[in-house]
C-alpha cells in the first residue's frame, strides 16, 4: 500500500506533471510541491489528492509539514515548486483570496477570529455584503443566523456578541459555520478537536462527516488517531516533509500510522518499505 | 442566503448529532461580558446587564460620560463664584475642548489598529500653518482652498508615514517620533523668519472665514432649526433601524433603549444650543453657536459612519482586534494601515486649522507634544483601547471634553500650570487602568477583550 507508484484509485506517478489518466479525478491533486524558508526545508515534493466526498485525514508528528501544506493549499504560501490540479484544471493559488475563489476554505487552529468582532462580523470577515456602499447588517445577521442554526449551534446566546465572550466550543463552531457558508468545495481543518472536550468533539466529528455526505472535500489535520480512525476516509501521513504513505484507511491501523509518523515506514504493511523510496 | 452550499434542492444541515446541546452549552463562563443592548429585552433588564459589564471592566461610553459630569460638577463648586458653569465659559471650555477632540478623533484610527502616531501634534500644526500662509495677502487662496490644501499635505504626510511602517516594517512608535522632530522642524522653516502667521485680518474676508471657526457664530434662530433637523433626522433613524431589526426578529435594543437614546441626543443638543445663546459679551452682546460645533458634529458623524457602517471600517477593527485573521480573510492589511495613518494626519490638520482659528493665528511656541500627549490621552479616556480593536469616534468627543473640562477648570482656579500637568496625568492613568484590566477580561474565562 502507500505507494503513489502502484496507486489505489487515481493516484498517478510521482513524477511533476503527469496528465491525470484515471477518470476518477480528484477535487485537488498536488504533485511534487516543495517548500522552504531560508536555510529550512518544510516540504519536499509532497503529492496528495484530496477527492470530493471523502475526509483525507493528514497526519504527521510535529514538525512534519501538516501546516505549511495546508497554507500552501490555502494560498498563505506559494510553494517553491511543484503543481496543483483543480478539478483537473492547472490552477496557481497565490493568495487567500484565489484559494477563496476556487471554494477553498480552512479552519484554522487558532481558528483565525478577531476576539473584537461578533459571530456576524466574523463570518462575513473580508467578504461583508454591502447595500448602497454601506454594510448590509440585516442580510448578513439573517444568513449568518440560517448557517448557525442549520449546525444546531443554539446555544450562543446572541449572534451580535463578541467572539471574545464564547467558549472554545461555541468558537469552533464558528469558525466551522464561517468556513461552510460560502460556495466551499473544499474544507481543511487544523486539528478541529485539540482544545475540545469530549462533547464537543463528538460534535465537530459529526459536522465533519456531515460536509463529507454533502459532496464536500475534507483534510482534518490531526495528532489524534482516535478522531482520524473515526471520521477518515483516506489516510496520508507527512514525515520531516515528505509524504510517506497515503491510502485508504482500511489500509492501515493505528500502529501502522504511529510507525509511518515515527519512521517513516512501517513493517505491519507488506508493501510498506515502497513507501520510504517515494520522492526521494 | 448562505447555507452550507449543497446540491440543489438540498435542505439545510440537519442537527449535527443527539447530544448538539451539551455539546456547545458551555456558556456559563463568559455571559458576564456580553453587551447588554444586544440580549436585553427591557430597559430594566439593560440597566442590570450593564452593571454586569461595568463589573467586567467594559462599560462602553456612559463611565466617560459621568465622569465628564463629576468633573462639571466639582469644577463648578469650586471655581470663583461658580463660573466654571457660566455660558460664556462653557462656550469657551467648548472652543478648547475642540481641538483635543479632533485631534483624538484622529489618533483614534491608529489606536484603533494598536499602533500610535506621536508626531500629528505638529503635523496639526503644519496643517493650520499652511491654511494660514495661503489665506495671508500675497497668495490670497479662498478660504475653502486653503482648507483643502492643508488637509492634503498632512494626508501626504500620513501616507509617508504609512508607507514607511507598513512597507519598511519599521515600529509606528519610532517613525512618527522621527515624524515629531521632523514636522516641527519643517514647520518652523514655513512659518519662516517672522516665526509665526496671524489671521486676524479684518478686511481679508479668506482671514476672517477661518478665524471665523471658532469666533463666528450661528443665528440663535437658525441654531434651534438646526438641532430640530439634526435630532429630527438622527432620531427618526435610530427609531426606524431598531424598529425594524426588531419587526424582523433580528438582535435589536429594547423600546427603552432606543428612546432613551434619542431623548439623550436630542437634550444634549438643547443644552448646547441653549447655552450658547445666552448672552456672554460684556458690553456688547454676543450670542449663538459658534461654527466649531457643527465642525466638530460633522467629523464626528463621518468618522463613526466610515468606522461602523462601512466596509473599510470593519477591516479597520479586524486589523486591530487579530491582525493574522484579518490577513487571512483576504483583507489587505498594509493598505487599511497605510490608510489608518493617512486619516489620522489628514485629521490632525482640521485639529490644527480649529487651533489657529482659535489662537487667531500660528507661532513656533505651540508645543505639539504637549498636544498628541492630550489627543491619546482624550482618546483613551473616552474609552479607546491602547491596545487596538476598540474605539469610536464618539470616544474622541467625549474624551476630548474631558480634557478640555479640566484644562479649563484647573485655569479658572488659576492652579499653576504643574498641577495641570500632574492631574491630566492622574485622569489618564485611571483611564489607562481601566483599558488595561477590562483586557484582562476581569471576571470571565474569555480570551482578553481588545
Amino acid at each position: 500500500m502507500a505507494d503513489p507508484n502502484e496507486p489505489t484509485g487515481s493516484l498517478p506517478a510521482s513524477n511533476p506533471g503527469a496528465t491525470p489518466v484515471s477518470a476518477s479525478e480528484p477535487l485537488l491533486r498536488l504533485r511534487g510541491i516543495s517548500k522552504h524558508f531560508g536555510a529550512v526545508q518544510a516540504l519536499y515534493g509532497v503529492d496528495v489528492d484530496l477527492p470530493s466526498g471523502q475526509v483525507t485525514a493528514l497526519c504527521g508528528d510535529n514538525g512534519a509539514g501538516k501546516s505549511v501544506l495546508t497554507k500552501c493549499i490555502a494560498g498563505i504560501h506559494e510553494p517553491d515548486q511543484g503543481e496543483m490540479f483543480w478539478e483537473g484544471r492547472l490552477v496557481h493559488i497565490r493568495t487567500p483570496g484565489d484559494a477563496a475563489a476556487l471554494g477553498i476554505e480552512t479552519v484554522y487552529q487558532d481558528l483565525a477570529l478577531a476576539d473584537n468582532l461578533d459571530i456576524v462580523q466574523n463570518m462575513f470577515l473580508g467578504r461583508e455584503r454591502l447595500s448602497r456602499g454601506l454594510l448590509d447588517e440585516d442580510s448578513m445577521e439573517r444568513a449568518a443566523a440560517a448557517t448557525l442554526a442549520s449546525l444546531r449551534v443554539t446555544t450562543v446566546r446572541s449572534i451580535r456578541q463578541p467572539v471574545a465572550t464564547l467558549s472554545g466550543g461555541q468558537r469552533q463552531a464558528v469558525a466551522v459555520a464561517k468556513a461552510v457558508m460560502w460556495n466551499s468545495k473544499l474544507v481543511m481543518l487544523d486539528e478541529p478537536t485539540a482544545a475540545l472536550g469530549v462533547a464537543q468533539t463528538r460534535m465537530v466529528l459529526d459536522l465533519i462527516v456531515r460536509l463529507k455526505d454533502h459532496g464536500l472535500a475534507v483534510m482534518v489535520i490531526s495528532h489524534n488517531l482516535n478522531d482520524v480512525f473515526e471520521v477518515a476516509d483516506r489516510v496520508a501521513v507527512l514525515r520531516l516533509g515528505r509524504m510517506v504513505a497515503q491510502d485508504q484507511l482500511s489500509a492501515f491501523d493505528r500502529q501502522s500510522v504511529v510507525d509511518f509518523m515515527t519512521t517513516g515506514t512501517s513493517t505491519r504493511q507488506v508493501t510498506a518499505s515502497d513507501a520510504t523510496a517515494m520522492k526521494d | 442566503m448562505a447555507t452550507i452550499p449543497t446540491q440543489p434542492g438540498d435542505e439545510p444541515l440537519p442537527a449535527v448529532g443527539a447530544d448538539t446541546d451539551a455539546a456547545v452549552d458551555l456558556t456559563a463562563a463568559a455571559v458576564e461580558v456580553i453587551p447588554p443592548g444586544i440580549v436585553a429585552q427591557s430597559l430594566g433588564e439593560y440597566l442590570r446587564g450593564w452593571v454586569a459589564r461595568v463589573r467586567g471592566g467594559d462599560a462602553g461610553v456612559l463611565p466617560v460620560a459621568f465622569a465628564l459630569l463629576a468633573v462639571a460638577i466639582v469644577f463648578t463648586i469650586v471655581s470663583p463664584n461658580h463660573v466654571f458653569l457660566s455660558s460664556k465659559n462653557l462656550v469657551n471650555l467648548f472652543d478648547q475642548s475642540a481641538v483635543f477632540i479632533v485631534l483624538a478623533m484622529g489618533e483614534g484610527f491608529v489606536l484603533l489598529l494598536g499602533e500610535i502616531d506621536l508626531s500629528i501634534g505638529y503635523v496639526a500644526a503644519i496643517g493650520g500653518t499652511v491654511a494660514a500662509d495661503l489665506v495671508q495677502p500675497s497668495p490670497n487662496w479662498p478660504w475653502w482652498a486653503a482648507i483643502l490644501a492643508a488637509l492634503l499635505v498632512c494626508a501626504g504626510i500620513g501616507a509617508i508615514h504609512g508607507f514607511i511602517i507598513t512597507r519598511l516594517r519599521m515600529p509606528a512608535f519610532v517613525v512618527t517620533l522621527a515624524g515629531y522632530l521632523l514636522w516641527f522642524g519643517v514647520m518652523i522653516i514655513i512659518l519662516g523668519t517672522a516665526g509665526g502667521v496671524s489671521i486676524t485680518s479684518t478686511v481679508l474676508p479668506n482671514q476672517e472665514a477661518l478665524y471665523g471657526i471658532v469666533y463666528a457664530y450661528i443665528d440663535p434662530l437658525v441654531a434651534w432649526v438646526g438641532l430640530l433637523a439634526i435630532v429630527g433626522l438622527l432620531g427618526a433613524a435610530m427609531w426606524l433601524r431598531d424598529a425594524g431589526r426588531r419587526r424582523s426578529g433580528l438582535v435589536a435594543p429594547p423600546v427603552g433603549l432606543t428612546v432613551a437614546k434619542i431623548v439623550l441626543v436630542a437634550g444634549a443638543g438643547i443644552v448646547v444650543v441653549a447655552i450658547c445663546n445666552v448672552n456672554r459679551g460684556n458690553f456688547l452682546p454676543i450670542v449663538g453657536v459658534p461654527w466649531v460645533v457643527p465642525l466638530v458634529l460633522v467629523v464626528l458623524g463621518a468618522w463613526t459612519i466610515l468606522l461602523e457602517r462601512t466596509q473599510f471600517g470593519r477591516h479597520m477593527y479586524a486589523v486591530g482586534g487579530n491582525a493574522e485573521a484579518a490577513r487571512r480573510a483576504g483583507i489587505n492589511v498594509s493598505r487599511v494601515r497605510t490608510l489608518a495613518f493617512i486619516l489620522c494626519s489628514l485629521t490632525a490638520a482640521l485639529a490644527g486649522i480649529i487651533y489657529c482659528s482659535q489662537l487667531g493665528g500660528l507661532t513656533t511656541n505651540i508645543n505639539g507634544g504637549q498636544l498628541v500627549l492630550y489627543a491619546v490621552a482624550a482618546a483613551v479616556i473616552g474609552g479607546t483601547s491602547l491596545f487596538g480593536g476598540r474605539g469610536r469616534a464618539i470616544h474622541g468627543l467625549l474624551g476630548g471634553l474631558v480634557i478640555g473640562a479640566i484644562y479649563n477648570g484647573l485655569y479658572l482656579l488659576g492652579l499653576p500650570i504643574q498641577w495641570q500637568l500632574i492631574i491630566t496625568g492622574l485622569v489618564l492613568l485611571a483611564a489607562v487602568s481601566v483599558d488595561s484590566l477590562s483586557r484582562k477580561g476581569v471576571g470571565s474565562g474569555a480570551t482578553a477583550r481588545a
